[in-house]
């Protein structure tokens, strides 16, 4: 039973990031239709621009997070207006290959930098050991990583369910003609995903900074890990994100500790969770939470 | 001349909206407004009434700025509202300055709760209380009140109609643009939310600008017409007026006698050459 509440809790905490990567992922989909495939490259940058302020330059890992919200933020917002505000109209698969081509660009910068290889880690800010919760010990920065995702979604929650901006942008990904017809500017709530896609994903690079190593190509890696999450939890479903980022999380972790000993060299966490995966989509075809047509008049 | 009843637009009100000959061509190549000209006197309820395809929705689509996603321009002629050119303005600029349209077939954001779709209405006034704002539009449609927390593509036709009105007032436009209100609704209805526009053009003094087919009802609740053909103002008047005209009610009003329906153009060439025989 401990054994098994372990798996679940670090099943937990890969989750979360799963679940903060895959909410960025969603509300760039949501708004737009378009599908981010340089998400995982927002990953690293979020995660470097900490591990550089705090090793380079000394600052407080806090204020590093914050700088770094902010950066990626404006990196989201800019990438908007520069590269896809021009392509609006034009077919998606063009918008989506200029995403593949900024995946590349990021790459190359980072490459540019001495972050491009190697491993590095945050200076330890949090205190050795943990918390014991029901007979499992629970170290401090997977306490941190399911209290900063929790956090961050609540306030995107809050932000979509009652900000009057929120109800806009999920009216945007409703009908835009309709949003436009009150004035909303379909451009700014583009935008504003963007910077908001780039909060999450500095959020979930700061948390795999805090409990395992940095590392380009494993933040990158994280990027991918978010489609069988959204095609799990619906790829326009807020809600769906977060679930869908836990389950994967949780199906990982048990399938490394139950089922990794049944088969010779392992590796069925790679496997198990698409299996749920394919079936969930036999009976629901849009994933758990995702929309399903309303047809009424 | 005492008793002399207004003829003119202008004799209504002073004039908030005047679409000067404009022309309006889809994908560059498509031409569906010829010259269309028609005023819109202050605090009053202006019809704009025609067969299917006529153009009507072209026209409130060109004031309202929602051309450009539709590939349409507006290539002549001018859209001055109050003493402002509207054209080339997109739909957001055109919302601020005062002018909101009710789309045709409603779209209300069917995923969104019956109030947050209210809530949309207010990205103009962000800095507004939205509760006071919300209730201002539950005392004109009481029954969104019941249905708010429901999600607002499992309401009726009728209640998204009131919602998407709703919605538009939430941004409080001093022109407001209906299209085709009474689609698909049950006559009893469309005499509800009828009398809910009058009310709200009577107590708020918006001016109102009403596309309809259905001619009977929107020459009831209208204080001018205009009738519209093929991209073209037909005939135009005060709605008593057009009531009245014989051409109108066979046509639009549904008295004709002979069945099978013409087009306002043809009866009066049709009556033209009876007098000449
Ligand atoms: N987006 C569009 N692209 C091309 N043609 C259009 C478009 N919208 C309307 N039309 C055409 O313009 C003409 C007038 O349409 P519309 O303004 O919708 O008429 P009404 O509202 O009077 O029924 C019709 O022939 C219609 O097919
Ligand atoms: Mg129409």
């Amino acid at each position: 039973m401990t054994y098994f509440l372990q798996l679940v809790i670090s099943g937990l905490v890969v989750g979360s990031i799963y679940a903060l990567a895959a909410l960025g992922f969603v509300l760039i989909y949501k708004s737009s239709r378009v599908i981010n495939f340089a998400h995982g490259q927002f990953i690293a940058v979020g995660a470097f621009v900490v591990y550089a302020l705090v090793a380079y330059l000394g600052v407080n890992v806090w204020l590093a997070l914050l700088l770094s919200l902010v950066s990626t933020a404006l990196l989201g917002f800019l990438v908007e207006k520069l590269f896809l505000k021009p392509l609006v109209g034009q077919p998606i698969i063009s918008v989506i290959m200029v995403t593949i081509g900024l995946a590349s660009l990021i790459d190359g910068l980072v490459h540019l930098t001495p972050l491009g290889g190697g491993n590095f880690s945050l200076p330890k800010f949090l205190p050795e050991g943990g918390i014991a919760f029901l007979g499992v010990s629970v170290s401090y920065p997977q306490v941190l990583a399911v209290f900063l995702t929790a956090v961050f979604l609540l306030a995107f929650g809050w932000f979509f369910q009652r900000s009057t901006l929120g109800a806009a942008m999920r009216a945007v990904a409703d009908d835009q003609m309709a949003a436009m017809s009150l004035g909303v500017s379909v451009e700014h709530v583009f935008a504003l995903a963007w910077a908001a896609a780039g909060i999450t994903a500095a959020a979930a690079g700061f948390i795999v900074g805090t409990i395992s190593g940095i590392n380009l190509e494993g933040l990158v890696a994280i990027g991918l890990r978010v489609f069988p999450v959204v095609i799990l939890g619906g790829l326009d479903s807020i809600p769906g994100a977060v679930i869908g980022g836990i389950i994967i999380g949780v199906l990982e972790n048990l399938a490394t500790g139950y089922l990794d000993p049944l088969v010779p060299g392992g590796g069925t966490s790679e496997v198990f969770p698409f299996l749920v995966l394919l079936l969930v989509l036999w009976f629901k075809p849009h994933g758990l939470f995702g929309t399903e047509e309303i047809e009424r008049v | 001349m005492p008793g002399e009843r207004p003829t003119r637009p202008e004799d209504l009100g002073e004039i908030v909206l005047e679409v000067n000959n404009i022309e309006v061509v889809y994908h560059d190549v498509i031409q569906v407004l010829r010259g269309v000209s028609l005023k819109v006197p202050k605090g009053r309820i202006t019809a704009l009434l025609g067969p299917n395809g006529a153009g009507k929705t072209t026209t409130l689509r060109a004031i309202s700025g929602l051309l450009k996603p539709e590939y349409g321009k507006v290539t002549d002629g001018r859209i001055v509202y109050e003493g402002r050119d509207l054209a080339n303005r997109g739909p957001e600029e055109i919302v601020r300055m005062g002018i909101v349209q009710v789309p045709e077939g409603r779209h209300v954001f069917k995923h969104l709760t019956v109030e947050e779709n209210l809530r949309v209405g207010l990205y103009i006034h962000q800095g507004r209380n939205a509760r006071e704002e919300i209730e201002r539009i539950y005392h004109y449609f009481p029954r969104l009140r019941d249905l708010r927390n429901k999600l607002a593509g499992y309401t009726s036709g009728g209640e998204q109609q009131m919602l998407a009105i709703g919605r538009a007032l939430m941004a409080r436009p001093r022109l407001l643009l209906l299209d085709e209100p009474s689609l698909g609704l049950a006559p009893l209805l469309v005499r509800e939310i009828f009398a809910i526009v009058e009310r709200i053009n009577a107590e708020e003094g918006v001016s109102v600008l009403v596309v309809e087919q259905n001619a009977a009802i929107a020459l009831k609740a209208a204080h001018y017409g205009y009738i519209m053909e093929q991209g073209r103002i037909v005939l135009e008047g005060t709605a008593e007026y057009l009531e009245k005209n014989p051409d109108v009610s066979e046509f639009y009003l549904g008295v004709a006698k002979g069945g099978g329906r013409k087009s306002f153009r043809e009866v009066k060439a049709y009556r033209r050459r009876k007098r000449f025989m």
